[in-house]
């Protein structure tokens, strides 16, 4: 399987994987497909546009490299690929917001950061 | 049939000096004098784990160090619902006739024995180690997420969450062994320190040392008795991120195998012993275990629902949130406070009827579920 490169191994991209058996598509990498089992995954670039499906702004952290960015807003975001992921976001992000992805660097790393999109999706994509 | 015929609890809070062993060890000798029965009695042996004192074989570490040799034993992890599902293991092994006194035992220092930034970095590391943790999330962010998403779908607010704060305050004061004996109102939760929004300090149960113990055996003990009468268990995800959506949850599919198990409805239910390492975690599992309609908890909360004069009483002895949270130990705590409820030792924070009570544990972020029914029987 062709392995991409993502913001887990320091590259400026988010990965996801979709199964060529049952068209499942997962963050989490594996060698399988999680739902059906087959082993024929292709992956893919996600674009980085996505829905605000939860937010958290930490305020208190625990080691001295993430202390040095409190707050930060964790957030969970429905992706239009499909799949739901952990990200940075802006401070004033709230549920149901439109985003685009950036990275910034975050305690020695470069982690995914969603902002608003400066497009607003007309079609209303969530619940 | 199993019955739960000993407990015991240490205080909860700063044990200066003592450690993992000393904590277990305290407690479970508490729950011996509790049961009646002598260290040689106890053939069984299942703990929970220490995060100050990591140990691939704490079980047989426990052991020798307290002079017992068993003939079935080992450690189990399954986060904040541990002690229920070490209950539910034990309940399974005396049924089967694996052990006719199994001892289930946990305690921590892990207040002292650790710094609180080790604390909650440690416990962080139940997320993903590759798409979470490298983001820089507590557990206290893990719930905050699902709080943010549990109060924008079914209306909940900060202040409605801040009354089980106050709820289980209320309940430690009457509690000798509490970590914390202060009063405190809505407007001190509001008011108190940001941990991971919208969760405050007084939305998220402390770090405590402290142990539990108690003893599941195959034949009563004692008059009063106090048997399982079925539990469940539901393991939807581990990570946030792969959570089902909020209907879909894990203690909706333990409480429905549960009642199926035990032939019970919730409107049998005298008393809730429900885990609350913060104020969503009570808030939502009341809801999803059907001890409250989908939005209608912060209603029944304000109306002394759950109060301990209330039709249902709740974690009368203060909960995680006060009793205080020691790991493994601290859930473990919900069931000692049942049984003292269940066989009339409660003292000054006795209910009037805790004859059948619900349990419900969970662990890692609402990951992993059991529910368990007790009732008193003579």
């Amino acid at each position: 399987m062709n392995r991409l490169a993502d913001w887990t191994r320091g590259e400026a991209a988010i990965v996801f994987q979709r199964c060529a058996g049952c068209g499942a598509t997962q963050y989490f990498r594996r060698a399988f497909c999680a739902s059906c089992g087959a082993t024929d995954l292709q992956e893919h670039r996600a674009s980085g546009e996505g829905t605000v499906y939860a937010t958290s702004l930490v305020c208190r952290a625990a080691t001295p490299e993430t202390k040095a960015h409190v707050p930060y807003n964790i957030v969970l975001i429905d992706t239009d690929e499909g799949f739901r992921m952990m990200a940075h976001g802006d401070n004033d992000l709230a549920i149901g917001d439109r985003v685009s992805a950036r990275f910034v660097q975050f305690a020695g790393r470069l982690v995914p950061c969603f902002a608003k999109a400066s497009q607003p999706d007309k079609t209303e994509r969530w619940r | 049939m199993s019955y739960i015929t000993g407990v015991g609890l240490t205080p909860f809070g700063r044990h200066e000096g003592s450690s993992s062993l000393d904590l277990m060890s305290q407690a479970a000798s508490l729950a011996l004098a509790d049961a009646g029965l002598q260290r040689r009695e106890i053939d069984g042996i299942l703990c929970g784990y220490s995060t100050v004192s990591p140990h691939i074989m704490l079980a047989t570490v426990f052991a020798e160090h307290f002079g017992i040799q068993p003939s079935y034993a080992h450690a189990v992890q399954v986060g904040g619902a541990t002690g229920l599902a070490m209950t539910m293991l034990a309940h399974m092994l005396t049924e089967a006739g694996v052990a006719q006194h199994v001892l289930v035992v946990a305690g921590e220092n892990r207040l002292t024995g650790q710094s609180r930034d080790a604390s909650i970095q440690a416990l962080a590391q139940v997320g993903h180690p590759d798409y979470e943790v490298p983001l820089g999330p507590t557990i206290p962010a893990y719930y905050g997420l699902v709080a943010s998403r549990y109060m924008h779908e079914y209306g909940l607010t900060q202040e409605d969450l801040a009354e089980f704060a106050v709820l289980m305050r209320r309940h430690a004061l009457a509690h000798p062994g509490a970590q914390f004996h202060d009063p405190i109102t809505v407007a001190d939760v509001m008011a108190s320190k940001p941990v991971a929004l919208p969760l405050k300090l007084l939305d998220c149960c402390p770090v405590s040392d402290g142990g539990a113990a108690f003893i599941i055996s195959r034949e009563p003990t004692a008059d009063v008795r106090v048997q399982i009468r079925g539990c469940a268990q539901a393991h939807t995800h581990q990570h946030v991120t792969a959570a089902p959506a909020l209907d879909r949850l894990g203690a909706e599919i333990a409480i429905a195998r549960a009642k199926a198990a035990t032939g019970i409805a919730i409107s049998d239910v005298r008393y809730a012993a429900v885990y609350d390492s913060f104020t969503i975690t009570l808030a939502m599992l009341l809801e999803d275990l059907g001890l409250a309609k989908r939005g209608e908890v912060a209603a029944r909360v304000r109306a002394g629902y759950f109060s301990c004069d209330g039709e249902m009483p709740l974690n009368t002895h203060g909960g995680l949130l006060s009793y205080g949270h020691c790991g493994v130990g601290g859930a473990m705590a919900h069931l000692v406070e049942t049984h003292l409820q269940m066989t009339g030792r409660a003292g000054d924070r006795q209910v009037r009827d805790a004859s059948l009570a619900l349990l419900h544990g969970d662990g890692g972020a609402l990951s992993s579920h059991v529910s368990m029914v007790l009732e008193r029987t003579r």
